[in-house]
């Protein structure tokens, strides 16, 4: 059984809580007792019957919002796949939300209301979808029972929004029509569009092939700690720990030490469980050479091949997630892999509208805003273009005075 | 490329991850460890994450001494095998020196664990503690980071949560603050058992089917010092287990004959109930309860 991590985008009411209930309800992942709770607050609201989107309702101020603020995670199997749901409010205030959903995610769902057909919002979900380079996208029409669950409805919006995807640079989108409330499509077949022959939406999210979602190719270990114990019987080991980001390694394979360019061979990869002879990723391993050569956190070994770039300066897209806007000159501290170091932005390049997606200069970048700009480090950067390698393109920009996360960054060319 | 990782690799791997930026980003690290099973994946994932050297930071347990006796003689068994500190701070010493106000003699001591922890921390000046909550758990715990941010009182704000995006976490915080942080997150009960069978990791024998002497009050209380059948209160003897294992006065086995890791996988492929749905008396109060207790403070 393998992992697959996905997050939902849609605009407030599109039915993103309902889905994801019904989706947990249908796949057997709800729980007595959580019915139970979900009932007595559908009844102390004035409702009846089970409002599955109450599930997802997790703190009180939500709660007596009826709103979700923040984003939350929900789990739940099949006997093919675990699954965990980045669940992300879709409110215009909350791109930074989406954005940390979707960091991690291999796959995004975007909700499309039937009745209103493609709204900026949704182009704005699928453009943060791409930006954060998640490998898939389903489109999930919603509230088809609501259109009759008319066929030439459900075509015209996936003949525009498939058009916008592939302006986007979208490779792997798939569309289906689903009712959340009453299940058509979700886990279930629907009996109402026998016109739809695709898969339903739960056996798409159990058939898409995330092997490759991690770049295989390059071999990348950014260094998290040095291991010296200095045990008895083992006085020279010196280990290097940390994970694989991507790409795989083999015991006796020659690799190179960056930014320092020393170079030397794997003599063990050490685990727990005894050393093996080879590792890919996301494994965390510990990693020892056959030359002692000077290392220490925020270094990364990789092969000799396809090394990365070692960067005093580059060009990144920044999401920008702090009350604070971003001034240009500003100073930060920016965590890229294991290694963090002081940085400045020199410039902003531009800003783009996520509704439109054309760019604009900008003197600043406020909460929620996107925009391109160029940083130079104190320390040079051992990293990929995000595009490439998500884990070494990827950095989080942090204020160094009041320590908050202000930023999420990709690094667009070095 | 070598064999495919399955889920539990890739959540194993994970939690590695997490323990190491701890270990090289935070300067005064401790790991909660109360015996549970939870903690007891923790400490097998520190071995992953350290050996061959030694764990950069010492367990802590806070005590309510409304702990089962199997939980506590387990927990100092452990601790003695790893060959790692364990530091242990009790309620009742709380309760003596008057931080704690006791409503009545045998009230449950869940909540109170939060004055004792946090003053525990502030002792010893850690700046981050590991804890074993996972997500699936609760609807609060839902909500939460796995580096959660306390600030100088211990608190959680869940609405003025930072960002946490990719693995990239931001370990800093001012003097007097502190990160909570939770391997776990992404794990499931199920997970945690699949792991459990996987490592062959023991447990405290409490966790598998055995006879109890038990009272029903809106569900199976064990009968101990803290339980006292009442008048007109049967006392049954049933096959039981415990899927949680915290305060003696309020957690509540379920009935099973589940007697190995292997069987409890299955019956909690089955279960229709949440573990702390099944077990924990004191999350029934109300809607937020863990919420309110989370924002205070508590694990
Ligand atoms: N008729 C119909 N109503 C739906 C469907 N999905 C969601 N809804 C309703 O739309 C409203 C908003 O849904 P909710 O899940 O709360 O939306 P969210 O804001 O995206 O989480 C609720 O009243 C739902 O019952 C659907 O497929 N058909």
């Amino acid at each position: 059984m393998d992992l697959l991590r996905f997050t939902t985008a849609g605009s407030v009411d599109d039915g993103k809580s309902t889905l994801i209930g019904r989706l947990l309800y249908d796949a057997k992942s709800i729980f007595e007792d959580q019915l139970q709770a979900m009932e007595r607050s559908t009844e102390r609201r004035g409702g009846t019957g089970v409002d599955l989107s109450l599930l997802t309702d997790g703190l009180q101020a939500e709660r007596e919002q009826g709103i979700t603020i923040d984003v939350a995670y929900r789990y739940f199997a099949t006997p093919r796949r675990k699954f965990i749901i980045a669940d992300t409010p879709g409110h215009e205030q909350y791109t930074r939300n989406m954005v940390t959903g979707a960091s991690t995610a291999n796959l995004a769902i975007v909700l499309i209301d039937a009745r209103k057909g493609v709204l900026t919002q949704s182009r704005r979900h699928a453009y943060i979808a791409q930006l954060l380079g998640i490998p898939h996208l389903i489109a999930a029409i919603n509230k088809m029972d609501l259109v009759d669950y008319s066929e030439a409805i459900y075509h015209t919006i996936k003949t525009e929004f498939s058009a916008f995807c592939t302006q986007l640079g979208a490779r792997d989108v798939s569309f289906i029509p689903i009712s959340a409330l009453h299940g058509d499509n979700v886990v279930d077949r629907s009996a109402h569009m026998p016109w739809y022959t695709g898969d339903t939406l739960l056996n798409t999210l159990e058939g898409i092939h995330i092997q490759h979602d991690i770049n295989l190719r390059d071999f990348r270990f950014p260094v998290q700690l040095v291991c010296s114990p200095q045990i008895s019987g083992r006085p020279d080991f010196r280990g290097y720990m940390g994970r694989i980001e991507s790409g795989s390694v083999r015991a006796g394979d020659e690799i190179v030490v960056l930014p320092s360019g020393h170079r030397s061979r794997i003599k063990h990869i050490v685990t727990y469980d005894g050393n093996i002879t080879e590792a890919c990723a996301p494994q965390s391993v510990t990693l020892t050479l056959e030359d002692h050569i000077d290392i220490s956190r925020g270094d990364m070994i990789v092969h000799p091949e396809n090394p990365p770039r070692s960067a005093h300066e580059f060009h990144a897209m920044l999401c920008w997630m702090s009350e604070q806007p971003l001034q240009p000159r500003g100073k930060y501290l920016i965590k890229h892999t294991t290694h963090t170091a002081k940085a400045v932005v020199q410039e902003i390049e531009h800003k783009v509208d996520i509704n439109t997606l054309a760019t604009g200069e900008a003197s600043e970048l406020k909460m929620n805003e996107i925009g391109r700009v160029l940083i130079k480090v104190q320390r040079p950067l051992v990293c990929d273009v995000y595009r490439n390698n998500r884990a070494s393109g990827a950095f989080i920009v942090i204020d160094e005075h009041t320590n908050n996360t202000v930023a999420a960054g990709m690094i667009a060319a070095v | 490329m070598p064999a495919r990782l399955s889920h539990l690799d890739v959540l194993e791997s994970e939690a590695l991850h997490i323990m190491r930026e701890v270990a090289a980003e935070c300067k005064n690290p401790v790991l909660l460890f109360s015996g549970g099973k939870d903690s007891i994946v923790m400490l097998r994932l520190a071995e992953k994450a350290f050996r061959p050297g030694r764990f950069p930071f010492p367990l802590m347990h806070i005590d309510t001494e409304h702990n089962f006796p199997e939980v506590i003689a387990f927990r100092d068994k452990r601790a003695a095998e790893l060959g790692e500190r364990l530091i242990v701070r009790s309620v009742q010493d709380s309760i003596d020196r008057g931080r704690i106000k006791l409503r009545h003699e045998n009230e449950s001591r869940n909540v109170m664990q939060t004055v004792t922890l946090l003053d525990a921390i502030q002792e010893f000046g850690f700046d981050a503690c590991f804890g074993g909550a996972r997500r699936d758990e609760e609807k609060a715990r839902a909500k939460e980071r796995i580096f959660s941010f306390r600030d100088e009182f211990g608190q959680w704000d869940p609405k003025n949560q930072r960002p946490e995006l990719w693995d990239l976490y931001n370990t800093r915080v001012h003097p007097g603050e502190h990160m909570r942080v939770f391997p776990l997150s992404n794990w499931t009960e199920m997970d945690i058992w699949q792991h459990i069978a996987r490592e062959k990791l023991a447990v405290p024998s409490i966790y598998y089917a055995h006879r109890r002497d038990v009272v029903w009050r809106g569900g199976w209380l064990p009968v101990s010092h803290l339980v006292q059948p009442r008048e007109g209160e049967e006392v049954k003897n049933i096959m039981v287990r415990f899927r949680t294992v915290g305060d003696m006065s309020c957690t509540c086995p379920v009935e099973s004959d589940a007697a190995t890791a292997e069987a409890i996988i299955l019956e909690t492929a089955g279960s229709r109930i949440t573990e702390r749905g099944a077990t924990r008396m004191d999350d029934r109060t109300s809607e937020a309860s863990m919420e309110l207790r989370k924002r205070e403070g508590y694990f």
